[in-house]
C-alpha cells in the first residue's frame, strides 16, 4: 500500500492493479479456450457439445438473471423454439444450409423474446417470473398441437449437413469446432455487454431500480432489450444442440427445463461470466455420469441435494465462492 | 493401401460366413446396455426389474456365449431423447456395446434406432407402443418385441364389438401415441360394424377425469373406450368407478393397461375391464415357473415388459451362439430365421420390419370374488392370433417391405 | 332440450358442478401456499410435495397401521406439519431475509428429494386406497350423478377455507401472525416468540397442502410425482388470486376450477393451459393479481 495519499497516484495504482487483473483474466481464458480445443481429443465430442450447448442456454439466462436481476421461469421456450425452427427447415428444404437453418430458428426465439419481453416487462420480482412461466407453457402446449414436432415421439433424423455448404458437419470434429466458434462468439459478446455501459446500466437496475428511474434511464427500454439479447442467445441454443443431436423434443419446452437452467446458473455462480459455464459442465456432468452408475435411480433425489446444498452453503457458486476465496486469501 | 482395404474386406467377410468361429465375437465380449426409465413416469413397466429380468436371462444362458463374456452397462434415459442419445452414442461408439435394450418411451425409441442404424449395431425396444416403430419409423437395426398398439385396438376393440358395444365414446390422450391409437380403435370399430360416435383430446397428463367422463356419461355411448396410459389411465378408471360408469350399463375398454397399473387399481375398481396384453404370468407352469423366480428378484409379479426383456434377451443370446458373431445384421438375420418358443411368446416370428408378431391375449380383470391375491387380476379369454393381431406387411410403410 | 353452443344445458350444470368441486380442491391447495407467501414470503415449490405426503400418508397409515380414513384426515396432516415444521428449522430459516427466488429454488430441491426417495421406495403405478363405505355410492341430481364423496369434498374443503380465512384476518392470533411477521422485532418486544411462530405458520400451510392430499387419496391416484403436475396449477391461481392474499386465493380457487371445467367442455386440449393463459391476461390489467395490493 502507498504511504501517499495523492488522488493521481492511487488512481494510477489501481489502473496498474486493473491491468494485472485483466492480464491475468486473459491468461486464464486463453488457457480455457486452449483446453476446450484440445477437449474433443481426450472426451467425447458429442457430450462436450451438449456442455457446450447447455452452457451458451446458461450463459443467456444469467444475462438476464445474474446481472439484470430478472429471474425467467420460461426459457425453455426459447430453447424449444430455436430447435424446432431449426429442426424443421433443415429437415424440408434441403436446399438451406446449416447456418441459414440456425439463423432462422435463432431469428424465431428473438422474435419470441420480444413478445414475452413486452409482456411481462412491467411485472415485478415473482410476478415476472410467473408470467414468462405462464406464457413459456403457452408456447409448450402450441408445441403439443402442432403436427410438425411430432408431439412426444419429438423431430428425428434432423441432417446436420454442411456449413456455408461447404463443411461437412456429419463429422463429429467438424461438428465441435463450430459448435466451439459459436459458443466461444457468444461468450465474448456478452462479456462485451456485460462490461459496457449498457451492461453497467443493467447492473445498475438489478441493484437499485428506482435508483436507476430517478437517474433518467428508462428502465423498461434496457431491460426488454437484455431479455431479447438472452432469448436469442437461449434460441441459438436450442437450434445448435438439435443440429448436434439430429432430434428436439418436447423435454426442451418442459418447465423442468427452465427450472435445469436456473440449478446450471446458481450452482457455477450467477452474475459471474464464468459461473453458468461452470454450472452447466456440472449439471450436466452430474446427470450423466449417475444416470449410467450405480446411483442410476437416484438421480433426482441427489439433485434435488445439489439444490439445497448450494442454496444453503455455496449461494454464489462455484466460481462466486473460489472468487471469494481468491479475493479474501490472496488479493 | 487399397490392398489393406481389401483384405480387411475379406477377412470381415469371411469371419462372418465362418459360423461358430469365437473370432467373430468383438472383443471377446458380448456387451449389452439397458436403458430404460428408471426413476420416471414408466419406471414400474420395465425400469429396474427389467434389469433384473434381463440379468436373470444371462445367468440361465450361463454367463457365457462360445467362451466370450457377456457385460451388461445399464442407464436412466430420464425420458429424454438426448440423455438416452449422448448415452447410446457413447455406448456403441466407445465402449462397444453390442445390444441396446429396454427402451420405453417413443421418442427415445427413435432416437437410439436412428443412432444404431447409423453404427450398425442391434436394438431391441421392449417397452414402447408406437407402431409407428417398426412402420414409417422402421430400421434394419432393431426389434419391436413385446406388443404395440395395432393388436392393443384390435384385440380389445374388435372383441368389445362383437359382443354387442356398437357405440364408442373415446377418451384420448392428446399426444402422438393417444392420436395413433385413437385412429386404430375407430378403424376396428368400424370395420366390425360399430360407429365412433364421440372423442375427447384431453391433456396429458390429466389430473382429475370427472368432468371428461360426465361427458362421456352423456354420450350414451355403449362403450367408454380409454385411449391413454400410465396415471391418466387409471384416474380415469378410478372415476369412472366412483361416477358409476359401468352400473349405468357402460361398458369400459381400456386399451393400454400394464399388470402394474392394474394391481395398483385393485379389482375393486378395475373389475370386468377387458384388455389386450402381450403375456400374463399366471396363463401356464411355464409362464408361473419363471414369474416365481422373478417375484423373488423383485418381490412383484412381470408385466409383459419384464417377460419380453428376459425373452428377447435370450433369443439374442441364442442367436449369437448360433452364428458365433456379434454382428448385428447376422444376428438379426439368425433371430429373423428362428421361431421363437419359450416362456413368453408360441412360434414367435420377428419379421423384416422388425416387428416380432406372436398370439396376443384378450383378457378381463377378475372380479374380487375371482381374484385370490393381489397379483391374481386376469381371465385370459381368448387367444388372438399372431397374423391377426398385428398390421399386416401388405399395409406397411416400412421401406425394408415396400422397397422388396 | 335447450343448448349452449351445441351442449346441453343438463351437461353444463354437471360440468359447472365438477368445476365447483375441482375449484375447491384448488382452494384448499392454493390457501397453503397463500398463507406460507403472505405471511412468510416464501415461496413454497414443495407444495406439491406436501400434498402428495398428505395422500402417501393416508394410503401408508392405513396399509401399515389400519388407521382409517377419518383417523388420517387428522393424522395424515399433522405428521406432515410437523415435516413441515423441520423443513422451516433446519432449512428455510437459514435463509430468511434473502431474496424470495432463494425460497422458491431451496424448495424446489426439496420437493425433487422426496420425491425422488419415495419413487425409488413406492414405485409410480399408484397405491391402492378404497374409499371409506360410508360415501359409496351417491345421488342423482337430475342433470348428473354426483358421488356422495365429491359432495363430501366440496363441503370439507370450503368449510377449512373458511375456518383458515377466519383465524387470519379476524382473530387475535392472526393477528399476532400477520404483525410477528411484519415487525418481528416489535412482537418479539411483546413477549412472543416469533420464530416459533414462523415453524408453525409453516407448518400450517403445509398442513392445508396435505389435507387437501388426504382428501385426494379415495379419488386419485396416489403417487410420489402426483403433487408435481398439480404444482404450477395451483402456483397460478395463487398468482392470479394476488400472491398472499388469503381470501383471493379461496376465491380465485373456486373460479378457475370453474373456467377449467368449462374448458373441458368446449375444448379439452386447451384445459390445463387456459389457467396460463387466464394468468398472463390477468396480469396485464392488474400487475399483483385480481386480490393483491400493489407494492
Amino acid at each position: 500500500m502507498s504511504q501517499s495519499f495523492n488522488p493521481a497516484d492511487i488512481q494510477k495504482a489501481i489502473l496498474e492493479q486493473q491491468k494485472i487483473e485483466d492480464r491475468k483474466k486473459m491468461m486464464l481464458n486463453g488457457v480455457l479456450v486452449l483446453l476446450l480445443v484440445a477437449a474433443p481429443f481426450v472426451m467425447y465430442p458429442v457430450f462436450l457439445m451438449k456442455i457446450l450447448c447447455f452452457a451458451l442456454f446458461a450463459v443467456a439466462f444469467n444475462l438476464l438473471f445474474g446481472f439484470t436481476g430478472l429471474l425467467s421461469f420460461g426459457h425453455a421456450a426459447f430453447l424449444a423454439t430455436g430447435g424446432y425452427t431449426t429442426g424443421y427447415l433443415l429437415s424440408n428444404f434441403s436446399g438451406l444450409t446449416t447456418e441459414m437453418g440456425i439463423l432462422a430458428g435463432t431469428a424465431l426465439a428473438t422474435l419470441l423474446g420480444l413478445a414475452f419481453a413486452l409482456l411481462s416487462i412491467r411485472r415485478q420480482g415473482i410476478y415476472f417470473a410467473m408470467v414468462t412461466l405462464a406464457l413459456a407453457q403457452l408456447v409448450f402446449f402450441f408445441f403439443v398441437q402442432s403436427e410438425f414436432t411430432g408431439g412426444e415421439d419429438g423431430m428425428h433424423g434432423i441432417p446436420r449437413g454442411h456449413l456455408f455448404g461447404l463443411i461437412n458437419l456429419e463429422n463429429n470434429l467438424n461438428m465441435y469446432y463450430f459448435v466451439l466458434a459459436v459458443f466461444l462468439g457468444c461468450y465474448l459478446l456478452v462479456q462485451r455487454i456485460v462490461s459496457s455501459p449498457y451492461g453497467q446500466v443493467l447492473k445498475s437496475i438489478k441493484q437499485n431500480e428506482p435508483r436507476a428511474i430517478s437517474l433518467g434511464y428508462n428502465v423498461n427500454r434496457y431491460k426488454v432489450l437484455a431479455f431479447v439479447i438472452s432469448a436469442a442467445l437461449a434460441g441459438l441454443a436450442g437450434s445448435m444442440k438439435s443440429v448436434v443431436f439430429q432430434l428436439a423434443s418436447l423435454n426442451d419446452a418442459h418447465w423442468h427445463m427452465s427450472g435445469e437452467v436456473i440449478l446450471m446458473t446458481l450452482v457455477g455462480g450467477m452474475g459471474t461470466l464464468l459461473g453458468p459455464v461452470v454450472g452447466a459442465t456440472f449439471v450436466v456432468n452430474v446427470e450423466y455420469q449417475l444416470s449410467q452408475g450405480a446411483l442410476r435411480d437416484w438421480v433426482d433425489p441427489i439433485l434435488g441435494g445439489i439444490f439445497i446444498l448450494t442454496v444453503l452453503a455455496f449461494r454464489s457458486g462455484i466460481v462466486g465462492e473460489i472468487q471469494k476465496f481468491v479475493k479474501k486469501n490472496l488479493g | 493401401m487399397t490392398m489393406m482395404k481389401k483384405l480387411l474386406t475379406t477377412a470381415v467377410a469371411s469371419a462372418m460366413m465362418a459360423s461358430g468361429a469365437q473370432a467373430a465375437i468383438s472383443n471377446d465380449t458380448v456387451k449389452i446396455g439397458y436403458l430404460a426409465d428408471m426413476s420416471g413416469t414408466y419406471r414400474d413397466l420395465a425400469g429396474p426389474n427389467g434389469l433384473k429380468a434381463m440379468e436373470m436371462a444371462i445367468a440361465d444362458f450361463g454367463g457365457k456365449v462360445n467362451g466370450a463374456k457377456i457385460e451388461v452397462v445399464s442407464a436412466d434415459d430420464r425420458n429424454s431423447a438426448d440423455v438416452a442419445s449422448s448415452t447410446v452414442r457413447r455406448w456403441v461408439e466407445n465402449e462397444d456395446v453390442d445390444l441396446v435394450a429396454g427402451l420405453v418411451a417413443s421418442s427415445v425409441s427413435i432416437a437410439v434406432s436412428d443412432i444404431l442404424e447409423e453404427n450398425d449395431k442391434l436394438g431391441i425396444i421392449s417397452g414402447s407402443a408406437a407402431s409407428s416403430i417398426t412402420n414409417e419409423h422402421c430400421t434394419p437395426n432393431h426389434i419391436h418385441y413385446v406388443y404395440d398398439t395395432y393388436p392393443l385396438a384390435n384385440g380389445t376393440a374388435s372383441a368389445v364389438v362383437k359382443e354387442g358395444g356398437k357405440t364408442w365414446y373415446i377418451l384420448t390422450a392428446d399426444y402422438a401415441f393417444g392420436h395413433a391409437l385413437e385412429g386404430d380403435v375407430s378403424r376396428v370399430v368400424e370395420e366390425n360394424g360399430g360407429e365412433v360416435i364421440g372423442t375427447l383430446r384431453h391433456p396429458f397428463p390429466t389430473p382429475d377425469f370427472s368432468s371428461f367422463i360426465l361427458q362421456a356419461q352423456a354420450s350414451g355411448a355403449d362403450v367408454v373406450a380409454l385411449a391413454n396410459a400410465g396415471a391418466d389411465t387409471t384416474n380415469a378408471i378410478n372415476t369412472a368407478s366412483e361416477f358409476g360408469v359401468t352400473q349405468s350399463g357402460q361398458t369400459l375398454a381400456a386399451l393400454l393397461l400394464f399388470l402394474t397399473d392394474v394391481n395398483a387399481l385393485g379389482v375393486e375398481a378395475a373389475q370386468g375391464i377387458q384388455l389386450t396384453t402381450g403375456w400374463y404370468w399366471d396363463m401356464n407352469d411355464d409362464t408361473r415357473e419363471w414369474s416365481d423366480r422373478f417375484m423373488e428378484e423383485t418381490g412383484v409379479r412381470p408385466t409383459m415388459v419384464h417377460a419380453g426383456v428376459y425373452s428377447s434377451t435370450m433369443q439374442y443370446l441364442k442367436a449369437v451362439e448360433a452364428t458365433g458373431s456379434d454382428d448385428a445384421q447376422t444376428v438379426r438375420k439368425q433371430m429373423m430365421d428362428t421361431p421363437i418358443n419359450d416362456m413368453f411368446a408360441t412360434n414367435g416370428q420377428i419379421r423384416e420390419d422388425g416387428r416380432m408378431v406372436h398370439d396376443m391375449y384378450l383378457a378381463e380383470v377378475k372380479t374380487p370374488d375371482e381374484s385370490e391375491n393381489e397379483w391374481d387380476l386376469y381371465k385370459i379369454l381368448r387367444t388372438i392370433p399372431a397374423d391377426e393381431a398385428y398390421r399386416p406387411l401388405s399395409e406397411s410403410k416400412c421401406p425394408l417391405v415396400t422397397s422388396k | 332440450m335447450s343448448m349452449i353452443f351445441d351442449v346441453p344445458l343438463a351437461v353444463l350444470s354437471g360440468q359447472l358442478l365438477i368445476g365447483v368441486i375441482n375449484g375447491a380442491f384448488y382452494a384448499l391447495l392454493s390457501l397453503g401456499l397463500a398463507v406460507i407467501f403472505g405471511l412468510l414470503k416464501i415461496i413454497n415449490f414443495a407444495h406439491g410435495a406436501m400434498y402428495m405426503l398428505g395422500a402417501m400418508a393416508t394410503v401408508i397409515l392405513f396399509d401399515v397401521l389400519g388407521v382409517n380414513y377419518w383417523v388420517a384426515l387428522l393424522l395424515a396432516p399433522l405428521l406432515v406439519g410437523v415435516v413441515g415444521v423441520i423443513i422451516e428449522y433446519f432449512l428455510l430459516r437459514r435463509i430468511a431475509g434473502q431474496d424470495h427466488i432463494y425460497s422458491l429454488l431451496l424448495t424446489f430441491g426439496i420437493a425433487l428429494l422426496i420425491q425422488g426417495v419415495l419413487t425409488n421406495i413406492y414405485g409410480v403405478s399408484g397405491m391402492r386406497y378404497s374409499m371409506p363405505d360410508l360415501f359409496k355410492g351417491g345421488m342423482n341430481l337430475g342433470f348428473m350423478f354426483l358421488p356422495y364423496y365429491r359432495a363430501w369434498v366440496i363441503v370439507i374443503a370450503l368449510l377449512v377455507c373458511f375456518g383458515t380465512w377466519f383465524m387470519i384476518e379476524k382473530t387475535k392470533l392472526g393477528a399476532y401472525l400477520r404483525a410477528g411477521t411484519e415487525d418481528a422485532q416489535l412482537m418479539q418486544g411483546f413477549g412472543i416468540n416469533v420464530p416459533l411462530l414462523v415453524s408453525l405458520t409453516y407448518g400450517f400451510g403445509v398442513m392445508l397442502a396435505a389435507f387437501a392430499g388426504v382428501l385426494a387419496a379415495p379419488i386419485y391416484s396416489v403417487t410420489p410425482v402426483m403433487g408435481s403436475h398439480i404444482l404450477i396449477t395451483v402456483f397460478a391461481v395463487v398468482v392470479i388470486g394476488g400472491m398472499g392474499s388469503i381470501g383471493g386465493a379461496i376465491i380465485t380457487g373456486i373460479l378457475m376450477g370453474v373456467i377449467e371445467g368449462l374448458t373441458k367442455t368446449f375444448y379439452p386440449p386447451a384445459s390445463s393451459a387456459v389457467i396460463f393463459l387466464v394468468m398472463v391476461v390477468v396480469l396485464m390489467f392488474r400487475p399483483a393479481g385480481l386480490f393483491g395490493k400493489e407494492a
